[in-house]
């Protein structure tokens, strides 16, 4: 068989993947394009309307105020993110059987549903049965019970916290799985040449984890700049739309408002956005030395 | 770190034992146990709610332990609007398509990465990868319109796609990676023999690979059995719900008063399949998680 005619034939295996992603990936691009210039609604419509749906994007300050919240949810959540993963990392590289249980309890918010987890969490932070309440006051960390989903900004924080506890292990495993894979051997030679735990953390741990540090910083914001379900479950976007988001703001005008041809025009804009963050993520790891 | 810092007052192997204080041994162990309560309480409480009576599940202001033990809520969820047969039913039903899918596509599509000399291979590869980069949350206004004309809305297999959309670059990536971890030798013996393609896939690459197999399974059925904007699109008819829409729709109640007792059953309904397949193939599920991120 020639290498030729094997490449042909590799083809047919790749056929079957190619075909699905050109026709549920790659011509959905295509259609958002068009559809961003026409005024397409869920009833009909669709004549060609130019750039009028961007002009009016660009004029629209829902959607720029959803896009700084969802900016500002991003900037709030992902040091927290990365800060506490690293930090539990840290804690559950240890070698004792209390840190392997840590390592395997805080990794399993990850896999539940992040609707079952709003569920959960909107419960938790309820002002009449929600028990985050009873707890702060019991431990005397506040003194009087919180109204968490009264303003935009204790709603984001409630959400802030529910997602930390949903995602922080997801952080945790990539960042422990790059302290792991130093080695024991440069930790050894470090306390034998004197060197304190935390010299040891910052003048080690962190310098060669960076790349992985990077890596799930990048991640993280992303699945931050598309958050959704938890502000539809918690929030409702409320009070007055303050917590919109992006992608919450693009459901809203494309299935509640039936206007798809500006739904198309927002979802365009988020995926350019999308688009070079996810590059530069595709960039770091395709290139990446062996961290 | 450098040598000039050894000290001579202690052999080495002292020091690095005395690394090891108790102290922060113990200051470990300790906020160990911290992180241990607030990542239970959550889950805990939930658990405890969805055993308390109604009318206890209510009470203003709220306590910790349930009165008195009761399966009231889970017997409310269970008669929900169609019942909870028929939304598991939905869920596994997408799950398992979603399952088919994923291998059916990803499996050659990784074989032909990993084992032939194609032309343009990182291309594909990259345009297999697309759904990464292309967000389904901003493609689900064209798709819509999509499966509005193919008559895909409102259909398991519809559901399925979309899900398949999500987790096909995953699947790819880690078929690929499998399959050329498998030793050429042994392809080209095979060949050699007189083998063929689809048969040195079948008994030589498939059974090196089955861990991986796996956990695209595994994978496969927790993106599906945990989607949410998706489900909530497309499946808009109340039989066709999957769990997550069904929960979201237990939560709205009757006449505005929410039924937390019965939404605190859901969410444990919801969560015991995902706990059941960490606590039991945890291995599996780890190292493919690592495997597709870090890579």
């Amino acid at each position: 068989m020639t290498s030729k005619r094997r490449g042909v034939g590799g083809l047919v295996y790749a056929a079957p993947a190619l075909l699905f992603v050109a026709v549920f990936v790659v011509y959905p691009i295509a259609d958002l394009a068009r559809m961003s210039l026409t005024s397409t609604s869920m009833l009909g419509g669709g004549e060609f309307v130019g750039l009028k749906n961007y002009y009016k994007a660009f004029a629209d300050a829902t959607f720029w105020r959803a896009l700084w919240f969802t900016a500002k949810y991003t900037l709030f959540i992902t040091p927290a993110l990365i800060g506490l993963g690293f930090a539990l990392a840290l804690l559950a590289a240890q070698r004792s059987p209390i840190a392997k249980l840590t390592r395997a309890v805080v990794f399993m918010p990850v896999i539940i549903g992040l609707g079952s987890s709003s569920l959960l969490w909107v419960w938790l932070f309820d002002e009449q049965v929600g028990l985050a309440n009873t707890l702060l006051v019991d431990l005397g960390i506040i003194g009087q019970p919180l109204v968490w989903f009264a303003d935009g900004s204790m709603g984001l924080a409630a959400v802030t916290i529910s997602i930390v506890w949903k995602v922080v292990g997801y952080g945790m495993l990539l960042m422990l799985a790059g302290i792991q894979a130093l080695g024991t051997d440069i930790f050894e030679a470090a306390a034998i040449d004197g060197a304190s735990y935390w010299q040891r953390v910052s003048r080690i741990t962190l310098p060669l984890t960076a790349r992985t540090i990077a890596l799930t910083t990048l991640v993280s914001a992303i699945g931050s700049m598309l958050a959704f379900d938890q502000f539809y479950i918690m929030t409702g976007g409320a009070p007055r739309g303050e917590t919109f988001t992006t992608v919450y703001w693009i459901y809203q005008n494309s299935f509640i408002y039936f206007k798809l041809g500006y739904g198309a025009a927002l979802s365009l804009i988020l995926m350019t956005i999308i688009f070079v963050a996810s590059g530069v993520h595709i960039f770091l790891t395709r290139r990446g030395a062996p961290a | 770190m450098s040598a000039q810092r050894i000290s001579n007052r202690e052999p080495p192997f002292a020091r690095a034992l005395l690394a090891l204080t108790r102290p922060r041994a113990l200051l470990f162990g300790a906020l160990c146990a911290a992180v241990l309560a607030i990542m239970l309480f959550p889950i805990l409480m939930s658990l405890l709610a969805s055993l308390k009576t109604t009318a206890d599940a209510s009470a203003s202001p709220p306590h910790y332990f349930p009165a008195a033990l009761s399966v009231e809520n889970y017997l409310k969820v269970f008669r929900y609007q169609a019942g909870l047969p028929t939304y598991l039913f939905n869920s596994l039903a997408v799950a398992s398509l979603t399952i088919l899918l994923c291998l059916a596509l990803a499996v050659p599509a990784g074989y032909a990465l990993a084992a032939f000399p194609l032309p343009g291979k990182e291309a594909i590869f990259l345009v297999l990868l697309l759904g990464l980069m292309a967000p389904y949350q901003a493609l689900l206004t064209p798709i819509y319109r999509l499966f509005t004309t193919l008559g895909l809305t409102n259909s398991y297999l519809g559901l399925a796609i979309i899900h398949t959309i999500l987790q096909l670059p995953f699947s790819v990536y880690l078929m690929r990676n499998s399959f050329e971890a498998v030793p050429k030798e042994l392809a080209e013996a095979a060949i050699i023999d007189g083998a063929n393609s689809f048969q040195i896939l079948r008994w030589i690459f498939l059974p090196a690979s089955l861990p991986s197999i796996v956990t695209l399974v595994l994978f496969a059925f927790i993106t599906s059995w945990n989607e949410f904007i998706g489900a909530l699109i497309f499946m808009n008819r109340e039989t066709g719900f999957t769990v997550p829409v069904m929960l979201v729709g237990v939560r709205s109640g009757h006449f505005g008063a929410v039924d937390w007792g019965a939404v605190q059953a859901g969410v444990v309904i919801s969560i015991l399949p995902c706990l059941l397949i960490y606590l039991l193939l945890q291995k599996y599920y780890v190292s493919g998680f690592l495997a597709g991120s870090l890579k």
